[in-house]
């Protein structure tokens, strides 16, 4: 018993009968292969004619991912090879998506933060020329959080009741032309939503620019996102909790209401906040139906108001250096405020979940 | 508190497929039925019958009789919602509310029909999970998910959070299925221990389960695919596993079916 002979290779034995290993290149082989490419390709931005960055850039990205499936072929076979050209491609995908994200955050923060004291929040644009260095965002903030507000409030709950329509009761023909006008009114331009808004509200109802009429236009290109969103969230519900609910005597829409939608809860928040941070940033509509004035208006039924995508276009129109700093710092609000609403959802919907 | 079921002429269909023809049996109060059969024969969609949630599926309906102490559960007028707070459910695979505490599951059934005093709750919390053999394992943690427990302790939770609604009949598909011999025999006890204040039907694939804990059993079975289940043989538990009328019943139970 104590002298079991253990047939077989011992451990650190180098022979591999049954090939289970393989060769495999060294953990550091694609970092020097990229130093390599990246060299090479400054070599040729040196040496040869060729003096485009952006051609550079995708030479050495393309180099790259050449010579590491290549060395990968020779050493380790095809399907690792095969594996080491997927995983370079989703790396460079993700790289390549990178860059413009990154790119927009460090160039608005470098030309907008120069720009942000405590004057530009609390001052309008009353009297402000495009020459004048002084003014303020304190008149679109104000707009634009009125607009989305009112919006949220008209689109959010009837997208979510559309969207429980359609996944706990809708059977058969209603639930499909729903669904088809849903799809429609997803890709609809959103020029075209405040062009409807503007004929319908503003010019046949004779109701003027407002904020509300703006608040409208936005509501419509919410819906969508609202119901598809919620949709699918609701759609992840496992039945038998609906099931559970129903074998304690618990009536359908109440089933819904306390048990399937706080499940789908935290998946519905995030939806809503990407509806919400899309149409945060709308102009066209806003410019349609809510105009734009250099002047506080407080109250979304009534006048024109002004809105932050409307106070960029306005002032990076403008010649002027100073507007032109005045449309980056107000860009840098705009996705201030974006990313504190999507914080404060994630917030929410994490402290909903139960620990 | 215990209920008799009388079934006559039941036939169901999901769409148009039957799948289940002509049953007629006579459930006993404070009594345990158990529903063997080989794989879709129709044991769970019978008991779905019993307190309408088989028709909670698209294009599933009912065609005949089953009757709670006289009353027709599918009569005009009888509210399935109704049905449902006198006939409780337990299923196969644990199914615990995940957004809510342990707590707040066992009175889900209570708290969603509009019960608000605390102390009764409180003390139905207490009650349900005592009698699910529940209450010393969760006692300190009353305010953790309900997701958070073992299988088989969540298996107890939705029994305890079933007979928190105090209904009259339990039905139970395959409760132990999911669960190891230890949860197992806790389950067994219990549904001993739940017969004398219950009306209790249980699915079950486990011959030894189906002769320890009922006292009469319904032998399911289906000549072949697509066709309809039907009732074969319903009797005293005891003599189904002894001294069965029918060959097919006895060929099943003793494991020579198929
Ligand atoms: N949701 C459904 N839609 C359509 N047919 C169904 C559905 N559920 C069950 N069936 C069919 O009804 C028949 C009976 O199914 P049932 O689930 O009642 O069988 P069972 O006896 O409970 O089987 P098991 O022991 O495997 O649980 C089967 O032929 C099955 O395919
Ligand atoms: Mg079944």
């Amino acid at each position: 018993m104590s002298t079991a002979t253990v047939s077989g290779p011992a451990v650190g034995d180098t022979a591999d009968r049954l090939g289970l290993r393989g060769q495999s290149l060294p953990r550091w082989m694609p970092l020097a292969v990229a130093a390599g490419a990246v060299v090479v390709s400054l070599l040729i931005y040196l040496l040869t004619p060729v003096d485009s960055e952006i051609q550079i850039v995708l030479m050495a990205a393309l180099g790259f991912v050449i010579a590491m499936t290549a060395l990968s072929t020779a050493v380790e076979g095809g399907r690792r090879a095969r594996d080491r050209f997927a995983t370079t491609l989703v790396y460079t995908a993700f790289l390549l998506a990178v860059i413009p994200l990154v790119a927009v955050l460090v160039s608005v923060i470098g030309k907008g933060a120069g720009r942000l004291d405590a004057g530009f929040f609390t001052h309008s644009m009353n009297g402000i020329g495009a020459r004048d260095v002084g003014g303020g965002i304190y008149h679109a903030i104000i707009g634009t959080v009125e607009q989305v507000l009112l919006a949220s409030v008209l689109a959010v709950p009837f997208g979510l009741l559309v969207a429980i329509y359609l996944v706990e009761y809708g059977r058969g023909r209603v639930s499909r032309v729903i669904s088809f006008f849903v799809d429609v009114l997803t890709g609809l331009p959103s020029i075209i939503a405040g062009l409807f808004i503007l004929a319908f509200w503003v010019i046949a109802l004779d109701q003027g620019f407002s904020g509300f009429a703006g608040a409208l236009a936005l509501a419509v290109l919410m819906i969508p996102t609202v119901v598809r969103s919620a949709e699918e969230m609701l759609k992840l519900v496992p039945n038998e909790l609906r099931e559970a609910g129903y074998a304690l005597g618990v009536p359908q829409w109440r089933t819904i209401l306390r048990v399937v939608v706080p499940t789908a809860l935290p998946g519905i928040v995030t939806g809503v906040m990407l509806a919400v941070a899309r149409v945060a940033g709308e102009t066209a509509p806003v410019l349609l139906t809510v105009f734009g004035t250099n002047l506080i208006n407080s109250n979304p039924f009534s006048g024109e108001q002004s809105s932050l995508p409307l106070y960029i276009y306005s002032q990076a129109g403008q010649p002027q250096q100073s507007a032109v700093d005045r449309a980056w710092a107000a860009a840098l609000v705009l996705i201030i405020i974006i990313m504190v609403l999507n914080l404060a959802a994630r917030l929410f919907a994490g402290r909903n979940r139960l620990r | 508190m215990a209920t008799r079921i009388d079934v006559t002429g039941l036939t169901a269909y999901y769409g148009k497929f039957k799948a289940v023809a002509d049953v007629n049996l006579t459930i006993e109060p404070k009594n345990v039925t158990a529903f063997i059969g080989p794989s879709g024969c129709g044991k769970s969609t019978v008991l779905r019958t019993l307190n309408r949630m088989h028709e909670v599926l698209p294009g599933a309906r009912v065609e005949g009789k089953v009757l709670l102490d006289g009353e027709d559960l599918y009569g005009a007028g009888t509210d399935p919602v109704n049905v449902r707070r006198t006939v409780g459910m337990v299923f196969q695979r644990p199914n615990p509310f995940p957004t809510m505490s342990i707590y707040e599951n066992v009175i889900a059934g209570l708290k969603l029909n509009g019960v608000r005093k605390k102390a009764l709750l409180d003390e139905r919390v207490e009650e349900s999970l005592r009698g699910a053999n529940l209450w010393e394992e969760v006692k300190d943690r009353l305010g953790r998910p309900g997701a958070g427990l073992s299988g088989g302790q969540q298996q107890r939770l939705c029994i305890a959070r079933a007979i928190a609604v105090e209904p009259q009949v339990l039905l139970m598909d395959e409760p132990c299925s999911a669960l190891d011999p230890i949860s197992t025999l806790a389950i067994e006890d219990l549904i001993t221990k739940l017969k004398s204040s219950f009306t209790i039907v249980i699915v079950t694939h486990n011959m030894q389960q189906a002769s320890r804990v009922s006292d009469t059993t319904a032998f399911f079975s289906l000549e072949k695919t697509g066709d309809p289940g039907r009732l074969v043989e319903f009797d005293k538990t005891s003599k189904i596993f002894t001294n069965p009328t029918e060959k097919r019943t006895e060929d099943y139970v003793s494991g020579r079916f198929g």
